[in-house]
This record gives C-alpha cells, sequence and structure tokens, in this order.
C-alpha cells in the first residue's frame, strides 16, 4: 500500500484491513504526563522493508513515539500492532525487543565495562533466556558473525578495548553494530548521528543505506542534511501529532511544515 | 575433555589456578596440620581456638562471595543478606537441637528446652523433620532462596532498584529480627537456639570435630568460589554486569532483567544460607542478633573492602575485616566501632574499588613504567 | 444526739448510747464549721481505752465533729502515730532520734520533745483502719477544698455502700461545684440502683446511661446477672444503658487509638521530616540521621544540665527553649560538616553514600558512648509539659504527647513555609530542578547543597530535642527511629512533603489500631510488611511524581 506522494497524512485502513505489507501500525495513539499531551492521537504505518525518516521540533514526541513502539511508556489509548497484528501494548520491552525491534538510543548507551566484543555479543541474536546464557558458550560462527560487524562499524581495532573508553562517535557506531547483530525486523534509531564529524556522518548514511536493503528503518534526526541524504520517506511530527508525510522535497514545501519547523 | 571440564578449566588463568591451588593448600593442608600434628607448645602450633575463627571467618568469606554476585556484578546492594544466612543458620541450628535429645535440661525426649520452659506440648509443625541432617540442609539452603525469590519476585518486577531495594531490604531483615524476639515464633525467641552437643555424632567440643568442619568450611567456600566464578565469567554474568551499567538498555536488548535479577538474588540467598549453616555450628549458637540491620550492612563493608565486582577480593576482604575486628575488639572495644565506621567513609571515598583495585592501580602503573624505561632504553 | 462528758484521764469512758452506731452517723450532718478545741479535747480523751469497740465509737465521734483537725488526727491514728502521754492529753508524736517531736492533738500545738517512756501508743487493728478510711472518706466529703471533695466522692463511689446514701444526698445538696455535684450524683445512682422503689431504680439507671466509665458499665452488667433486678422495666433500662455505654467506650476506644495513633505519627513525622529534605530533595542518603536526632537529644540534654548548675531553679522550667535552638544548631553543623566532608565527593552514588554515612553514624554512637557512656540519660520533663490532660470519657493523653503533637505541626508549618516563601527555599527548589540551569544563573549550588543538608538535619535535631521528652535518651536514640524513617518517606513518596506527612499519619494511626489486636511487635511487623508489598505495587510511594524523567 503506497499513497500517492502527498503532504497530507493519509486516511488510515481500519485495523482488520492492515495490508500484509505494514509491519508497524499505530493509530490514535495518545500519551500524556501530568497533563502534557506528548502524543495526541498519533497514527503512522511502517512498511516492510521501508526506511523512514522522522523530523519535528523540540517536545514534538518523537522520543515518545519510540518509548511507545519499544513498551517503555503505555499509550493511554490507541492501536500498536506490528508485523501479524501483536499489540505492543500488552507487552514488556525484553517481549517486544524479542519479537526484533531494536533501539538505538539518543544518548548512545553501551555497557562500559564491557568490551566492545562483549557488547556485540551480548546484542547478537540467540536464546535470551537466562538459563541458556548460564550454561551457552559461543561458536565460532558466532564469532565470526561478530568479527564482521566490527568490520561494518570499523571497530576492529578496538575489539578489546573497554566500551567505556570509546569516543562518542564510535559509541554510536557500536550501538548501531549492536542493533546489526541483534537481527531486528525493525530498527528504530533516535538521532544517530548526533555529535558526529561530517565524514563520520557521511559512512552512517552509507551504512543505513546498505542495512535498508535488509531491515525496515525509522530514523529519527534532527540534521536536516543527514535526513535529505537519507532518500526516503520523510513524517513529521508536531505537538504529538502527523502534520505531514511525503518525499523530503514536498515536506520542504509544505506551509504548515514551514511555519512549525523549517521556518524557525 | 568434556565441555563442561573445560568450561571449568577456563574459569581461571593459569596464574589464578596457582593462586586458588596455593591457598587452597594452605587452608586445608597446613592450617590442620599445624593444629593436630604439631605439638601444643611448639611455636607454630595453632591452637584449635584459632581453627574455630578461621572457619567462621570462612564463612564470612562466603557469604561476603553472595553478596558481591548480587552487588558487585549486578548492582543491587541488599542491606537484608544477614536474613538469609541466619535463616541458614536457624535450619541447622533447629538440627542441631533436634539432635540434643535427652540431654536437655529438661530432658524432654522430643521438644527443645525453649518449648518445655513456654509450656509447649508438641513440636510446631515447621519442626518436623529437622531431626534429618540432609532435610536441614536442604532447608538451610531452600528456605534462604524461597524468601529471597518471593521477595526478589515482588521487588524486580516493580522495577525496585538502587537504594529503594537497599531501603526495603533493610526493613525486611528488620522485620525478620523483630519476629524472630518473639517467643510465640517457636525459635528460642531472645536466646536463640543453642546448647548444641554433636552433629551427625560427632561431638562439637571435641576438637577434631572443630576442625572438620573447619575443613568443610574450606572446601565450601572453594566451591562456592568456584560456582561464582562460573556464574560471572558466563554469558549470564555479561548480562549482570550490563544491567549494573545500563539496566533498560539491557531490556531493548531482549533480556529480561527481572529474570537475570532474581536467579542471581536467589542464587547468592541460597550461598547466604549455606554460609550460615556452616557458622552455627562453629560458633555454638544463633540467636535473632543475626537479623539486626548493622549485621546485614556490615557484610557490604567487606566486600567493598576487598573489592567488589572481584571474587577474590570480596572474600579476602570478610577475612581481612573480621580479624581487624577480631584483633581491635581484643584490645580495646570501643575503637572497634571507630575504625570499622572510618573504614566504611574511607573506602567509599577513597578507595572504590577496594584493596585488589589498589593492588591492580600499582601493577599498572608499574607495567606503564617499565615499557617507558625500556622505551627509553630501545631509544638510547 | 450523743452526749460525751468527759470523765477523768485515767478511764475515758464514754457516756454514749448503745444506738451509736454507723447508721447513726451517716444520718448525721457533720458540722459545718471547726468544732470546738475543748470539745475536739473531749471527743479525743475517748480514744485513751484498752477496748477497740470503745475505740470505734470515739472515732465515729470523731468523725460526726469534722473539721480538718478530725481528718489529720483520724490520719495519724491510722498510721499509729497517736498517742497518750504522760498527762493523760493525747498527742501527735513523730520519732526524731532518740527523742519524739510532739503535737498537741487537738490544738495542733508544737510542745516539747519527749522520750518513748513518757508515751503511750494508742493502738489500731485493722478493722478500726478500715473504720478510719471510711469516716475520713465521709469526711473529705465535706472539706473546703472541692479537689478533696471530689475524690472524696470518687472513692466512695468506687466502694459503694448503701448506707452511705443519705450522706450523698446531703452533701449533693450542700454542693456549689458542678464537677463535685455532677460526681455525687453518680454516687446517688450507683446507690439508688438497689434502691426498693423501682421509680428510683429505673431513673437511676437512665442517669448511669450517660457515664461511659468501666466501672458503671460492669456494675449495670452485673444488676442484668438474673434474679438480681426483678423489674422488668428496669431491666430494659439497665440494658439499653448497657448498650448506650457500650457504643461509648467502643467510640472512645476509637478515638483513643487515633489519638495515640496521631501522636506516634507525630513523632515519626518529626523524626522522618528531615529525611524527607535530605532524601527527598536532594536524593542522599543519610544513613546518620538518627544521629542528628540522637545529637540533637543529647543537646537538650547538656542544656538542661547547665541550666541545673548555673541557672536559677525557678528558671529550670525554660531549658526546653533554649534548648531548641541549640539542638537545632548542633545537628545542623553536624550536617554541614558531613555533607562538605563526605557526601558532596558521593553525589551521584547513592549506594556509596548510603555506606559512608553509615559510617558516620557508627562513628557519632560510639563518640556519644565514649563522651557520655552508654547509659539512658534522663532528660526531665519541665512543669509545663507535665501530667495529662483527660480529653472525654477516660481517655487522657500525656501532656507532654500532646505537646509533641503541636510541637510537630509547628515545625511541619515552619518547615513549609521556609520552602515557599523564603529566597532560600527559592535556590534550594530550583537547584532540585535543575542543577545546571540554577548553576548557570548564579546560585551556588556547593552552599545551596550544604545548606540544605544542614537545614534537614538541624531538623532532626530540633526533633531529637522533642523526643527526648517521650523517650530514653541513649546512643542507641538514633538507631530506633532510623528504619522507621526509612519507611515513612519511602511509603509517602520521595520528594513529597505531602506524602511524608500522610505517610507518617497514616502509619502511626495505622500500628496503634493493630496494637491491640496483635500486640506491639506483631503489629509492627505486619506494617513492615504492608510497606515492603505496597512498595511493589507503588514504587514511588503514595504521593508518586509521574513523568517521563520518572521512570528512569
Amino acid at each position: 500500500m503506497h499513497p500517492p506522494d502527498t503532504t497530507v497524512a493519509p486516511d488510515l485502513p481500519e485495523p482488520h484491513h492492515i495490508a500484509p505489507e505494514t509491519l508497524l501500525y499505530l493509530d490514535g495513539v495518545s500519551v500524556s504526563f501530568d497533563g502534557f499531551r506528548a502524543l495526541n492521537s498519533l497514527s503512522l504505518i511502517i512498511d516492510r522493508g521501508e526506511m523512514r525518516a522522522i523530523i519535528g521540533p523540540n517536545g514534538a514526541g518523537k522520543t515518545t513515539m519510540m518509548d511507545v513502539v519499544t513498551g517503555r511508556t503505555r499509550p493511554d489509548q490507541g492501536e500498536v500492532l506490528f508485523a501479524d497484528r501483536i499489540d505492543l501494548t500488552a507487552l514488556n520491552e525484553t517481549e517486544i525487543a524479542n519479537l526484533g525491534i531494536g533501539r538505538k538510543f539518543q544518548k548512545p548507551t553501551v555497557f562500559e565495562n564491557l568490551t566492545v566484543f562483549e557488547n556485540l555479543s551480548l546484542a547478537l541474536r540467540a536464546d535470551r533466556r537466562i538459563l541458556f546464557t548460564l550454561f551457552s558458550g559461543i561458536s565460532p560462527e558466532q564469532t565470526g558473525r561478530i568479527e564482521q560487524a566490527l568490520e561494518t562499524i570499523r571497530l576492529t581495532a578496538q575489539r578489546d578495548r573497554a566500551a567505556g573508553a570509546l569516543s562518542h562517535g564510535q559509541k554510536q557506531w557500536l550501538e548501531i553494530g549492536m542493533l546489526l547483530v541483534q537481527e531486528p525486523d525493525l530498527m528504530l534509531l533516535d538521532e544517530p548521528v548526533a555529535g558526529m564529524t561530517d565524514a563520520e556522518t557521511e559512512q552512517t548514511v552509507e551504512l543505513l543505506h546498505e542495512i535498508s536493503n535488509t531491515h525496515s528503518l525509522v530514523v529519527v534526526e534532527h540534521d536536516m542534511n543527514f535526513v535529505r541524504d537519507l532518500d526516503c520517506r520523510v513524517t513529521v511530527l508536531d505537538e504529538g501529532q502527523v502534520i505531514a508525510e511525503g518525499p523530503m522535497d514536498a515536506i520542504q514545501s509544505d506551509p504548515r511544515v514551514i511555519e512549525v519547523y523549517l521556518g524557525r | 575433555m568434556g565441555p563442561l571440564s573445560s568450561r571449568l578449566f577456563a574459569l581461571e588463568s593459569r596464574r589464578g589456578w596457582t593462586v586458588f591451588m596455593g591457598l587452597a593448600a594452605v587452608l586445608m593442608l597446613v592450617v590442620p596440620v599445624l593444629n593436630l600434628v604439631v605439638p601444643q607448645d611448639a611455636w607454630l602450633h595453632v591452637s584449635t581456638f584459632w581453627v574455630t575463627t578461621l572457619g567462621k571467618f570462612l564463612c564470612f568469606a562466603m557469604l561476603a562471595l553472595a553478596l558481591d554476585l548480587i552487588w558487585g556484578y549486578a548492582g543491587i546492594l541488599s542491606l537484608g543478606h544477614g536474613a538469609f544466612f541466619g535463616l541458614g543458620g536457624y535450619a541447622m541450628g533447629m538440627y542441631l537441637m533436634r539432635q540434643i535429645g535427652e540431654r536437655g535440661v529438661y530432658g524432654h525426649p522430643e521438644l527443645p528446652d525453649f518449648m518445655v520452659f513456654l509450656n509447649w506440648k508438641e513440636l510446631p509443625w515447621y519442626w518436623f523433620g529437622f531431626d534429618s541432617f540432609a532435610f536441614a540442609v536442604l532447608m538451610a539452603m531452600l528456605v534462604p532462596g524461597s524468601l529471597a525469590f518471593v521477595f526478589g519476585w515482588l521487588a524486580f518486577r516493580s522495577r525496585i532498584t538502587g537504594v529503594y531495594f537497599s531501603i526495603i531490604s533493610q526493613a525486611m531483615v528488620f522485620a525478620m529480627m523483630l519476629a524472630f524476639f518473639r517467643n510465640e515464633m517457636g525459635f528460642g525467641g531472645n536466646n536463640g537456639l543453642t546448647d548444641f552437643k554433636d552433629l551427625l555424632g560427632f561431638d562439637l567440643s571435641a576438637s577434631t570435630t572443630k576442625v572438620g568442619l573447619y575443613l568443610a568450611s574450606a572446601l565450601m567456600l572453594g566451591l562456592v568460589y568456584l560456582l561464582c566464578r562460573y556464574v560471572v565469567t558466563s554469558k549470564l554474568g555479561r548480562v549482570l554486569i550490563a544491567v549494573r551499567d545500563a539496566e533498560s538498555r539491557v531490556r531493548f536488548l531482549g533480556y529480561s532483567v527481572t529474570r537475570a535479577k532474581l536467579f542471581v538474588f536467589t542464587l547468592s540467598a541460597m550461598l547466604a544460607g549455606i554460609a550460615g549453616a556452616l557458622y552455627v555450628p562453629q560458633v555454638g549458637i544463633i540467636n535473632p542478633g543475626e537479623f539486626t540491620p548493622a549485621k546485614s550492612i556490615e557484610i557490604a563493608i567487606w566486600v567493598a573492602v576487598g573489592g567488589r565486582g572481584t571474587l577474590f577480593g570480596a572474600a579476602a576482604g570478610a577475612v581481612a575485616v573480621n580479624g581487624a575486628k577480631s584483633l581491635l575488639t581484643g584490645i580495646a572495644p570501643e575503637i572497634w566501632l571507630f575504625f570499622l565506621g572510618a573504614l566504611f567513609i574511607l573506602v567509599t571515598l577513597l578507595m572504590p574499588r577496594g584493596l585488589v583495585g589498589v593492588v591492580r592501580q600499582w601493577h599498572e602503573r608499574r607495567a606503564i613504567a617499565k615499557t617507558s624505561r625500556s622505551d627509553s632504553h630501545a631509544s638510547a | 444526739m450523743v452526749h460525751l462528758t468527759r470523765k477523768g484521764r485515767s478511764g475515758g469512758k464514754i457516756l454514749g448510747t448503745a444506738a451509736l452506731g454507723a447508721a447513726l452517723l451517716f444520718a448525721a450532718a457533720p458540722a459545718a464549721a471547726e468544732p470546738s478545741e475543748a470539745d475536739l479535747h473531749a471527743a479525743l480523751q475517748a480514744l485513751d481505752t484498752k477496748k477497740f469497740k470503745q475505740k470505734a465509737q470515739a472515732i465515729e465521734h470523731l468523725g460526726a465533729l469534722g473539721g480538718p483537725r478530725v481528718l489529720e488526727v483520724l490520719g495519724a491514728l491510722a498510721k499509729g502515730r497517736l498517742y497518750v502521754r504522760e498527762d493523760g492529753r493525747i498527742v501527735i508524736a513523730e520519732r526524731a532520734g532518740k527523742q519524739y517531736t510532739i503535737q498537741d492533738a487537738a490544738s495542733g500545738r508544737s510542745e516539747p520533745k519527749a522520750g518513748k517512756k513518757e508515751l503511750k501508743k494508742i493502738k489500731v487493728n485493722n478493722r478500726l483502719r478500715r473504720l478510719i478510711r471510711g469516716v475520713a472518706g465521709r469526711l473529705a466529703l465535706f472539706s473546703d477544698d472541692p479537689g478533696q471533695r471530689l475524690e472524696a466522692a470518687d472513692n466512695l463511689i468506687k466502694n459503694p455502700k448503701p448506707q452511705a446514701l443519705p450522706l450523698f444526698r446531703q452533701a449533693r445538696d450542700r454542693e456549689t461545684d458542678d464537677a463535685v455535684r455532677a460526681k455525687l450524683e453518680i454516687g446517688i445512682a450507683v446507690l439508688e440502683l438497689e434502691a426498693d422503689d423501682p421509680a428510683l431504680r429505673l431513673a437511676a439507671a437512665t442517669t448511669l446511661a450517660e457515664i461511659s466509665d468501666p466501672d458503671i458499665h460492669s456494675l449495670l452488667k452485673r444488676r442484668l446477672q438474673p434474679d438480681i433486678e426483678p423489674d422488668p422495666a428496669v431491666r430494659d433500662a439497665l440494658h439499653s444503658a448497657v448498650e448506650t455505654i457500650d457504643r461509648k467506650l467502643w467510640l472512645f476506644g476509637i478515638a483513643e487509638n487515633l489519638l495515640f495513633g496521631i501522636s506516634l505519627g507525630s513523632v515519626l513525622l518529626l523524626a522522618a521530616i528531615g529525611l524527607a529534605i535530605t532524601f527527598g530533595v536532594m536524593g542522599v542518603i543519610n544513613m546518620a540521621h538518627g544521629e542528628m536526632i540522637m545529637l540533637g537529644a543529647y543537646s537538650t540534654f547538656m542544656v538542661q544540665e547547665i541550666f541545673r548548675s548555673v541557672i536559677p531553679p525557678e528558671l529550670f522550667g525554660f531549658y526546653l527553649l533554649a534548648a531548641l535552638p541549640v539542638a537545632f544548631l548542633m545537628s545542623a553543623a553536624m550536617g554541614v560538616l558531613i555533607e562538605r566532608g563526605v557526601i558532596r565527593f558521593l553525589y551521584g552514588r547513592p549506594l556509596e553514600t548510603l555506606l559512608a554515612t553509615w559510617g558516620i553514624s557508627l562513628i557519632l554512637q560510639q563518640l556519644v558512648r565514649s563522651l557520655f557512656g552508654a547509659n539512658n540519660r534522663e532528660v526531665a520533663n519541665p512543669e509545663w509539659i507535665s501530667g495529662a490532660v483527660e480529653i472525654a470519657g477516660g481517655v487522657t493523653v500525656t501532656l507532654n504527647r500532646l505537646c509533641i503533637i503541636l510541637f510537630c505541626l509547628a515545625v511541619v508549618a515552619a518547615l513549609a513555609a521556609f520552602i515557599r516563601y523564603s529566597r532560600f527555599g527559592l535556590n534550594m527548589r530550583a537547584v532540585t530542578q535543575n542543577r545546571s540551569m540554577a548553576a548557570s544563573m548564579g546560585i551556588r549550588t556547593g552552599q545551596v547543597d550544604a545548606l540544605t543538608f544542614a537545614l534537614g538535619s538541624g531538623i532532626a535535631g530540633v526533633a531529637g530535642m522533642a523526643l527526648s521528652q517521650i523517650s530514653n535518651v541513649s546512643p542507641n536514640l538514633g538507631q530506633n527511629f532510623i528504619v522507621d524513617s526509612f519507611m515513612v518517606v519511602v511509603f509517602g513518596g520521595v520528594g513529597s512533603l505531602w506524602g511524608t506527612i500522610v505517610g507518617a499519619f497514616s502509619l502511626g494511626i495505622v500500628n496503634k489500631f493493630l496494637e491491640p489486636v496483635s500486640g506491639a511487635i506483631l503489629g509492627k511487623i505486619v506494617v513492615l510488611i504492608f510497606i515492603i508489598l505496597f512498595i511493589q505495587m507503588r514504587p514511588r510511594g503514595l504521593f508518586a511524581l509521574k513523568g517521563r524523567a520518572a521512570g528512569d
């Protein structure tokens, strides 16, 4: 289901009409904290294999939206469905992660006292049950996958260093690497290039394009140039609502978007 | 080599195994020989009193390992571990009480003296089975384990962390203390359980029995150490460290933080219970004093002094602090509390990684000095 | 009327009639005014006999005369201090070394000392003592002091004798004090319960229904036993009276528990309020908080000792007022010392703060133990907060408890106002909400931290002063409060002053309602378990702050 390129929010289908290619489906999701409406009847659809950028001014509800999808925040109302119509609002963070939704945080959070390799080995797709982790070892095949990821995120040389000793950009990369080896169906990236140099940002764009061949991606970003480079559909949030959706060019000419965001 | 034995072998580096075996040999061979074989008047003789004291310290070291597992690795500071230690001790105490039989003051074949004194007519149901050693040992692990499981399940499920967990675990042990002080509980109230006679038929006052208990403590400490080592070097160990450093991140990776914590908390409580069960026959008494909140906090300082997050440090810290306690309370009891208080302050302020951290830092500095010296040699 | 004449000093015979008995005396109104010294003298001489029966008659006669002298003489007689002197006069003598100090019984005038040989004791037996007690009690009913009259009426009610009825009526008719009259009415009603006239009994039952006293309650119940009360109407009245009293006693019981609960709650609140600041506002776990309380109590003790030795005793009662600032400043100063010396290096590491402050608590305890000894120190209640107040229907509360409730409310109000309206309070709230923003606006955050900690500690010191009035002052004082204070703060909701107040009072009240059911210790255990379970359901306490940040 690809609606025509328009900056108007698409009419959302009824839940029982969810198209088979839909991966993530949010409808009428509202969240409020102490009277402040972080999300105001938000509706959003991400297709399988799609890369989507989400922009919006501060407090537009981007991070809250991710919190709702990953189970950190329970919505006051609304539907959040994933893949084969699994209701995410009934699940906790762990269960949602095991369904195949990975997340990178705004502030890079890696396990500082573990080495880069250990960080990746924890993220590696494997049986997450506690007793299994007590008895399992790491197979050569798994080591191989980690080494490969290390190549991709250019941290091979830092393999055995404590993650806490990495630079800010390297931590961002490590977190992306952890997402890679986690092999989720849907990746949520919150400001993946914040604090990166231009060269690093460029490399990240390349990397994300590569990843988007095999995964669905949602990227929240402030950096307009980066979003343009991503070359994908863009959703604009403001005050907890979708105010526009479409390709970057169309977005940039939308008067509402200009008013609330770009024009400022 | 099978996978398990290779895992076991990989627990320690070659140097680690050498140190472990060396310590084991000193504790399990040298000390008993110095006590039993060397004549009493020789200066090398180790008195039975010191053997028992050392045995006590080894139990404390086990307790410290238990706390380190949950605090040092998973970052959960339990201020209620005295409860698990005490429960293990009570389980063993109940067995030892039942062993007294008709030799009590009142000569009742079944009821311990304090129950006769309270005019109880029959044994309460929860005392049944404790005439069996195996049952008592099982209970010394199961009771603390179950309490920890229930308490931990409630706490971890609702994500009570940090100081909140510390405070309510302290409330837990405080409630236990109040409960065990009551005569109606059927655990001897104020006086607790004491006047034990023998264990598995061995006279508790005999010095060979004391050495035997000491050996059992040393053996158990070794096993507990290896078990803990296994846990912290497994993938679960890395999950625990990850939980300590960034708990919510672990959830988004798909690990159940609640279950990981619950597993290690329950395991830790069971180990504390074992330590308590070995401790009681050596000191000859168990009373509600073990449940005072102060005692539980003291365990944390053993671990902190040695170095939390390192198993060897925790065990060594327990022995060091308790050794200092024996020494100081012997010289001037009032100094001990000043010392202990200062220890709490100075270790947290100046030695956050404990003695192990200090030694490591010293090693690293020397290594750096060495390389820079060899560098300057090379350039010369 | 009975006439007594003096008949020589050796015999002291009484010219009395055989009819002189108890009934007669109850009927006779004691003389309103003081009897003349001569009458008294004559009546006293009658005691100089060996026969107990005659002595009894003499006592009754003295009772008929009445007056404060008679009361004193009867008291002396009961204690065995009434003697016959060599010259035959009756005297009150008290041993002083080998000699006796002497006082003329009739006049009360002092006389030269006498040796043992010059005196002959007037012996009494238990029966006479009982008689004396009764006579003296009735005499007191007509005393000039309303307090004494009230006490006498009370004693008579507690030990009711049918013969006393006319006396009660007489006293009531003459009574001017309302409280005493009410008491006398009760006494009359109690006695009329057994009157022959059913109407009187009915009226008595109705009167007594208003009296919510456990003794009256059991008295009424006794009358309800089978075969005692024949009249069905009176039985009904008795029934409803018992029910009325039951209901009232139940209500009073609740009121009493509530009052005691509030009293305990205010103690908890005083202990916890300082913690609510250091833990709630700063996020610092101060395990030495209990020792701040302890220091406040010892400061009070020291101020008291200084008052005892330096200040004139009539001003002693004011030592508490002087202790208030001293206790606050002592603990506040210690608080600053702890914050600047230890805690500030540990911000952001709450578990380490917990351990370090525990170390401080151990040192402070041992320091006080070394300086003042391990035993309890006595801190006296000044007179103006000693004693008890009767609220209603036998619910009494000691004045010091009542003062603590008021004091606690005053402290909380002052604190709330201080945080709300003062410049420092504003800075404190600013630093709490956004440290770096506050710093960039020129607020010296380090100073605010230190002062906030001082405030929390100082209030703990003030709490210690208050607690010294109701509990033992010992080095362990603080330890008794530390778990409770933390429970209050955690239960109420960290960071919420309201939560702490509600938490303290509800825990206090719940505790006091549980106590009669389960016993004090089990009640405490139940409360602890309840809090542990409650925290699982609401990890942020009663008054939780909700928000995205609260989830981290």
